[in-house]
């Protein structure tokens, strides 16, 4: 019931429209299941894989602590999408979770994937477990499509001509953030790595982005992980006198620029820094390609479909699976195929343009199979903004001045 | 006023009783002020942003009014009577009925949940609109502003366009990248066509020869032959200077006759014009920024189209293909109506 400005009550449904639509929502659903069975008879059936590993990841902060579903619940709402696309061309989609923990093996759960009928995988692994799986699936035609590994050589000197990535590159992020920076004139940047792999991986991709587009690292520092709990009962007293004292004496600087993948440091540094300056990378402003507040473009369809699914925000990495699941339901309703090779012809094509609620098509760049995109800079309540910036121009796609070009790629694909 | 009144009752109810107030006087002398002057329409745009709607005088070009509607109002329409504007506030989860004498919102209707575009039926007694976020098309009895069914499509539906003679809907679903062809009658589908990603906009030729479906994110117009349902045509854009990504196909605009064709071209700021017998793109008119959606005035001497980004809406000759006139309106222009008296 709804109340006009005059005050006089307007029904927003009328009362005996309920009975009605009871009826008639019955008879729909009646006439639906009628030609769904009847259709499904000989419904093209594309069965996926979802390989992931469970290791328990710690954060920071509580509320980045990843869910159990984290990723493969994107990947479940595409397949829903692709279904209600499915039903009207008669393919139908399923979804089979694989949990690798400890030390099960991602080679023998792909075989395993094989001999059940999955010729598409997406697949949530760390580089050099992604990469063994790949090549035990290459023989068998499967197509993958990496939705969690940031790891710029499985796009580069270890790509892989079956696996797709829909998960953004270190050096995409960095250059996305980059771009903001420097349009911010934001250029004194004071770096502080991690002592962990990734972190160091990060740190070069930041270092590359800086001299990119001309960003000065005035500093250039480790932050030492010495071990320890993430969290104690004091808490933040010592973390408040220590983290100043580490930022002490830094020529000056515009923004405190941090690589923490591991989650050892970079949370803490917001507020805490010697001089009164922003934070960004892996706290602070953060590059990512996908964030629970953004809602341009229709996302908060999206946001909503998912909010109402799983009863919590999207994640970057559900984001990642939800776009490798629409690319495998929009080559397969374009292709009108199940066949894993005609599926990645099409995607690699020129035809294929992918909406995934970033203003713009997302398309494949087709001499590593990187999805290009646009990266959203979240401060972890808002979007700040999107790279690539106004300005930074390229002749083939704009969204190709972020990351490793193909001039420079060193990818050959076989 | 009992649970049983019908709301169309109740307002002419209403009516009668503010009958010979002032404010309704007022609105009434505008209203035949602007009923004088033969030229002159009104057209209402939608602003998506600032919540409202602003009143354009199309003989002198200028806001004449803005109407405070509801949350985030996009789609816009006129009841084909004349007598009321339709206005899809998304936020809300209805479609406001604003009365043009007194530009007054007099009603709500039933839409279902984020409704974003609609039409109505020849007659102008049954409306469909798409719901976004519960992939269904609800079907609306206007005069007693109740529903009558809903009809189940694909992932977020937008545009809808409706065949001359009412008998086929065509909406189109955002996610699932078909235009669905639903037989009114009987509030099914009976086809279904893929067309390129992200469909907005159906808008079908007077002669019901063609159905044009735009795509934004696809940056294409596909031209559907509406009874052999499959795409004759793809009306692909080419700027010079600017990259694929820029172009994103959304408002469909055709003349009566069916000869010429605009399609709003978004952040590529630009209007296609279009040969519709042959499809070729004749020429691209430089408009606002993220130019949205258009409306003919009822002679088709000008078309008028809403810019979101720059918050204006431009005034194109369509005879000289020139753009005559730039008015700044709310923020976020979005939809446009205008009135055929």
């Amino acid at each position: 019931m709804i109340k006009t400005k005059n005050g006089r009550l307007c029904y927003g449904t009328h009362p005996d429209f309920d009975r009605g639509a009871s009826l008639i929502r019955l008879l729909l659903a009646g006439i639906f299941l009628f030609g769904w069975t009847s259709a499904s008879t000989d419904a093209a059936e594309i069965n996926i894989g979802y390989l992931r590993r469970i290791d328990p990841k710690s954060t920071l902060s509580r509320i980045q602590t990843p869910a159990d579903n984290d990723g493969i619940a994107g990947a479940r709402l595409a397949i829903d999408d692709n279904n209600t696309t499915g039903r009207f061309l008669n393919q139908q989609f399923s979804l089979e979770d694989v949990r690798l923990a400890g030390g099960a093996n991602a080679v023998a759960a792909t075989i395993a994937l094989v001999e059940r009928g999955v010729s598409l995988v997406i697949a949530d692994l760390p580089a050099d477990e992604l990469l063994k799986a790949a090549d035990a699936g290459s023989p068998r035609s499967l197509l993958f499509f990496n939705v969690g590994a940031s790891d710029d050589r499985l796009r580069e000197e270890d790509c892989r001509a079956n696996v797709i990535h829909t998960a953004p590159t270190r050096s995409m992020l960095a250059d996305a953030l980059a771009q903001y920076l420097v349009w911010k004139q934001w250029r004194r940047w004071l770096l502080v790595v991690g002592s962990h792999a990734e972190d160091k991986l990060y740190g070069d991709a930041l270092r590359r982005s800086a001299k990119r587009f001309g960003a000065r690292i005035v500093q250039d520092k480790v932050f030492e992980d010495t071990g320890g709990a993430r969290r104690t009962d004091s808490g933040v007293v010592q973390i408040q006198r220590q983290l100043p004292v580490f930022t002490q004496g830094a020529p000056a600087y515009d923004v405190l620029v941090a690589a923490d993948e591991s989650e050892v440091f970079a949370s803490y540094l917001p507020y805490r820094t010697w001089d009164p300056r922003p934070v960004a990378g892996s706290a602070g402003l953060v590059p990512t390609s996908w964030d629970g507040s953004h809602d341009q473009w229709g996302a908060v369809q999206l946001q909503d479909r998912f909010m109402k699914q799983f009863s919590r925000r999207m994640t970057a990495l559900d984001m990642q699976a939800w776009t490798a699941g629409r690319m495998i339901g929009d080559s397969a309703s374009r292709t009108r195929s199940t066949d894993p090779k005609a599926m990645l012809d099409f995607l690699k094509g020129p035809d294929f343009a992918l909406a995934a609620f970033k203003g713009q098509r997302l398309t494949l760049r087709d001499w590593n199979l990187q999805l290009r995109q646009p990266v959203l800079l979240s401060d972890g309540r808002m979007i700040v903004s999107v790279s690539p910036q106004e300005g930074f121009l390229h002749q083939v796609s704009e969204l190709d001045t972020l990351g490793i070009d193909r001039p420079e790629s060193q990818c050959k694909l076989k | 006023m009992t649970p049983k009144t019908s709301i169309g009752r109740s307002l002419r109810r209403r009516r009668s009783r503010f009958a010979g107030t002032r404010n309704c006087l007022l609105g009434m002398s505008v209203f035949v002020l602007i009923g004088a002057q033969a030229s002159a329409f009104t057209a209402y745009v939608s602003n998506e942003k600032s919540n409202t709607v602003s009143v354009i005088d199309t003989d002198k070009f200028t806001v004449a009014k803005t109407i405070k509607v509801g949350q985030r109002p996009r789609g816009i329409e006129l009841t084909k009577d004349g007598k009321f504007i339709l206005v899809a506030v998304g936020d809300d989860d209805t479609i406001q009925v604003i009365d043009v004498r007194t530009h007054e919102i007099v009603a709500t209707l039933p839409s279902g949940p984020d409704p974003e575009l609609f039409t109505q039926d020849h007659t102008g007694k049954i409306l469909y609109v798409a719901n976004e976020n519960d992939n269904t098309v609800t079907i609306i009895d206007l005069e007693r502003r109740v529903p009558l069914g809903e009809v189940q499509v694909g992932v977020e539906p937008e545009g809808m366009g409706l065949s001359p003679d009412g008998k086929i809907l065509v909406a189109t679903s955002e996610t699932t990248n078909m235009a669905h062809f639903i037989d009114t009658e009987m509030r099914q589908i009976v086809a279904n066509v893929l067309v390129d990603a992200r469909p907005r906009f159906a808008e079908f030729k007077r002669d019901a020869s063609e159905v044009w479906v735009s795509s934004e994110i696809g940056g294409t117009v596909s031209v559907i032959d509406p009874v052999k349902h499959e795409v004759k045509k793809k009306i692909t854009f080419d700027i010079p200077g600017l990259r694929k990504e820029a172009i994103q196909a959304v408002g469909i605009s055709i003349t009566r006759d069916g000869k010429t064709g605009f399609v709003a071209l978004g952040p590529a700021n630009r209007i296609a014009v279009i040969n519709a017998t042959t499809h070729e793109v004749q020429k691209y008119l430089l408009v606002g920024q993220r130019v949205w959606h258009m409306a003919f005035t009822p002679d088709e001497k000008y078309l008028l189209t809403t810019n979101g980004v720059s918050n204006d809406v431009s005034i194109i000759d369509v005879a000289n293909l020139r753009i005559i006139k730039t008015i700044q309106v709310g923020e976020l222009p979005w939809g446009i109506a205008i009135s055929q008296q």
